[in-house]
């Protein structure tokens, strides 16, 4: 009996230390870290992950959605800087890994992960509500005209939402209040509910109250207009919105959304996680919700994606110190 | 009558062996998930939420929706037989319901606690039945001005209508609002209070404040005491549940007070707890004996568990028609909604029928069968009571150092929790009350972003509390309470200056 055991565990530590295997592979269940709350667009996109690499069979361990919206945020990317060397944690991130070391003075820098791929570009859109005026120059002229400045929401405070308030201000010269609340979602139904005058919303924050009627886009902050033509309300597509150039208002932004692992990752992890999300963008799932986000498809990996990160980064500090948001 | 019609519709769809399985498997999980401290409704539903992913929508929502019950129903247990809150709400439970249980009437505390639940949630879902295209519209009118009168509402109601002195109450509230502030602020985008931690980077997390305040320093009183948490044997029985129930409608007024209370804070978010409170205080206020309070009274238990209950069910509502969920678990349900493809908003109730009202109708049907389950198992519940105390505390205290940990993965969380348990129990030993330091570690971040929201779309101008007739009543009725101990002697005074008067002429 004991040589059985004996040979079963000299078998199964042959078998768990064999040299040369077929690359790495997560050991336990990996974790997404989710910089936001629950419902948020990070979360969203890591519930649709979960289920595109579940249903398609594209691990063997599980995959569980940790969120760490803390602090606005800061929570989720000092757990990953301490998780240096764990890959079986996963960011996904977005524009806050620059803003937020600028504003608020967190001790983070994203050279410190290991940057896995860049996998959508996320629109901003300028909206008001159904009642206000219907195009941008109206909108402005209304905006220049009124006794009380208009009330303009957004996420959080000196964040993407802010600056692109900023420059909307720098450019026409129109002021503007504006009321940092702590979701795009609240932003959405303050907007529907008169609170506030208007909002720059991602779509997918503005998707329901826009199909309901109850909100405009006025016009897309990008340099072309979101290439997705089916139509989302009885009227209109995602297409048939404007740039903000178009109409006379020369501001742009896009925000990333992009995969980190922690720092200090051997070369075959990053590789691994590479070609996992290589074979998710693939997915239907992931296919039909970039169109249902109106996300801007990209992918990025290896040398690209650090190139387009260090641009991407410069972008971000120049703007946040245009906008006088960088803490001293 | 159109929204019955498709009920009935909704209940012909869950008739099948399958759903009701799920319901059944869904109840008992989450039933486990509610009585552990800290993992309550929320974090049970998002470990859980994976398992639904291969299931059609209506079979997920539906057994999603029974976990949650099952941990509604389960948060009561622990509170009323350890002093242990398992969720924010059922703070106020504890008051009363723990005095019970250690008179050896636990079995007679859970009865009601679980027949109110029901009641409330019943209330609620009928509400969602038939108003919600109305109800949708109303919580659209709650801007930051509105948002905050509520809250001052809750803070003021607890001041004015508290028992104990005032002024503990203040220093309690402020320890509170100076916890909440602790982190990062949302209306100015800087870090507060933390000192360069990280670890406090995230802030107090109520939860762990509370398992520490209640849980861990009973834990220490009860050892200083040597009271053991007797357990007289509970002898539960179809007898004890049907004494409780002859006895409700004697407590009809309180039943739907509460249940008002709870679905009118539940349209607007973070309702559920401050629902509690206040169908606490206002049944105290109204009871012509209220300082049978606090010591071991039923109507202290029906209460609250009828408004958290009303409030966290009500809580659906504005997550189905508009997207904003009122709850940390209709915030999960929320996410999970999106991964079947189903967007919340004010058209969910117009393209996805079938599942708007397979949901209703599995709440319906959820609540009953989760009433006769935890009825039914009362007694497993109550003869936990029976074991001695030197075997239950370290399970108590492992099950607390496991809530705390779980809400964020952090093992700082765990010396925080310890830290709480130290400041309960000298709390509890000078007469400082901890619900006003819980209430405000709830609300007071949220009530300060609402203010400051509201000055700076007013720029500055404090009559934007009273802009229109929402806000205005709101506001005032808030001071009135505040006020109240006051106002209520100037009246007694004004009758007996009246009485001499009446007799004179």
């Amino acid at each position: 009996m004991r040589k059985i055991v004996q040979v079963a565990a000299l078998l199964a530590a042959m078998l768990t230390a064999t040299p040369g295997h077929a690359g790495w592979e997560p050991t336990k269940p990996v974790e997404i870290v989710v910089a936001a709350g629950a419902g948020g667009a990070s979360d969203q996109m890591a519930r649709m992950m979960q289920a595109a690499i579940q249903k398609n069979n594209l691990m063997k361990q599980p995959m569980v959605v940790s969120l760490k919206g803390g602090a606005s945020g800061a929570e989720a990317l000092m757990y990953m800087k301490a998780s240096e060397g764990d890959p079986n944690k996963i960011l996904i991130a977005y524009s806050l890994i620059y803003m937020l070391p600028l504003s608020a003075k967190i001790p983070f820098d994203w050279h410190d992960l290991t940057p896995v791929a860049v996998i959508a570009l996320d629109q901003f859109a300028l909206w008001d509500n159904v009642q206000g005026p219907k195009t941008v120059k109206e909108f402005i002229d209304a905006a220049k005209e009124a006794t009380f400045p208009f009330k303009m929401g957004g996420t959080g405070s000196k964040r993407e939402d802010h600056v692109l308030t900023v420059f909307v201000e720098q450019k026409t010269g129109a002021k503007f209040s504006y009321l940092p609340y702590k979701s795009g979602g609240e932003a959405a139904t303050q907007l529907v509910g008169g609170h506030i005058e208007s909002n720059v919303n991602n779509p997918s924050e503005n998707l329901e109250v826009w199909r309901a009627g109850q909100v405009r886009p006025l016009c897309v902050f990008d340099k072309e207009r979101i290439s997705y033509t089916a139509k989302v309300t009885a009227t209109q597509s995602w297409h048939d919105i404007p740039t903000c150039k178009e109409e006379g208002l020369d501001v742009q932004y896009l925000m990333l959304r992009a995969i980190f692992l922690p720092g200090k990752v051997t070369p075959e992890q990053k590789a691994f996680y590479v070609d996992l999300f290589s074979k998710v963008v693939q997915t239907p799932e992931y296919k039909d919700y970039m169109e249902k986000q109106a996300l801007k498809p990209i992918f990025l990996t290896g040398k690209d994606m650090l190139q387009f990160l260090e641009d991407d980064d410069a972008l971000n500090k120049s703007l946040m110190t245009q906008a006088g948001f960088v803490a001293k | 009558m159109e929204a019955f019609g498709l009920l009935l519709h909704g209940f012909a769809v869950l008739l099948t062996w399958k759903t009701l399985a799920l319901m059944m498997v869904g109840l008992v999980l989450g039933i486990f998930v509610g009585v552990l401290p800290g993992l309550g409704g929320p974090n049970g539903v998002a470990i859980l939420l994976p398992l639904t992913f291969t299931m059609d929508p209506t079979s997920a929502i539906v057994m999603l929706s029974c976990i949650y019950w099952g941990a509604l129903f389960g948060g009561a247990i622990t509170s009323i037989l350890f002093n242990i809150p398992g969720e924010a709400w059922s703070v106020a439970t504890t008051f009363d319901g723990y005095p019970m249980a250690q008179q050896g009437r636990a079995a007679e505390a859970l009865t009601a606690a679980f027949t109110s639940s029901f009641i409330g949630s019943l209330v609620a879902v009928l509400l969602i039945t038939f108003l919600a295209p109305l109800i949708s519209s109303f919580a659209l009118k709650f801007g930051p001005p509105e948002f905050f009168a509520v809250y001052l509402l809750t803070f003021c109601s607890f001041v004015g209508l508290g028992r104990e002195a005032k002024h503990k109450t203040v220093i309690s509230m402020s320890l509170g609002l100076l916890l909440a502030g602790i982190g990062m602020d949302t209306v100015s985008g800087q870090l507060r209070m933390t000192f360069g931690s990280g670890e406090l980077l995230r802030g107090i997390n109520f939860l762990v404040a509370v398992i520490g305040l209640f849980g861990i320093s009973e834990i220490l009183l009860t050892m200083e005491e040597r009271l053991a948490l007797r357990g007289h044997a509970a002898a539960i029985s179809l007898r004890v549940v049907l004494s409780v129930w002859k006895e409700l409608p004697r407590y009809w007024v309180t039943l739907l007070r509460s249940s008002v209370i709870g679905c009118w804070l539940g349209i607007t978010p973070g309702g559920a707890i401050a629902a509690s409170f206040m169908g606490y205080n206002l049944a105290k206020r109204f009871a012509k004996e209220p300082e049978s309070f606090g010591k071991g009274r039923i109507e202290g238990v029906f209460a609250p568990e009828t408004a958290a209950h009303a409030s966290g069910t009500s809580a659906l509502l504005p997550m189905l028609a508009l997207g904003i969920p009122g709850s940390g678990t209709a915030a999960i349900l929320l996410g999970g909604l999106m991964v079947w493809g189903l967007n919340p908003g004010p058209l969910l109730f117009v393209e996805h029928k079938d599942f708007v009202w397979g949901l209703i109708a599995s709440m319906y049907l959820g609540n009953v069968v989760g009433l006769v389950l935890v009825l039914s198992t009362v007694p497993i519940f109550a003869s936990i009571l029976r074991v001695p105390f030197a075997a239950v505390a370290p399970m108590i205290v492992v099950s607390c150092a496991i809530g705390a940990y779980a809400i964020q993965n952090a093992m700082f969380d765990i010396w925080l929790m310890l830290l709480f348990g130290v400041v309960g129990y000298v709390f509890k030993k000078i007469g400082i009350p901890l619900a006003p330091l819980t209430l405000a570690l709830v609300l007071g971040s949220r009530a300060e972003d609402a203010f400051r929201l509201s000055m700076i779309g007013a720029g500055g101008d404090i009559k934007v509390f009273w802009s229109n007739y929402l806000v205005g009543s709101i506001t005032t009725l808030a001071i009135v309470l505040l006020f109240w101990p006051l106002i209520d002697k100037a009246f007694a005074r004004l009758r007996e200056l009246g009485r001499p008067a009446k007799r004179a002429g």
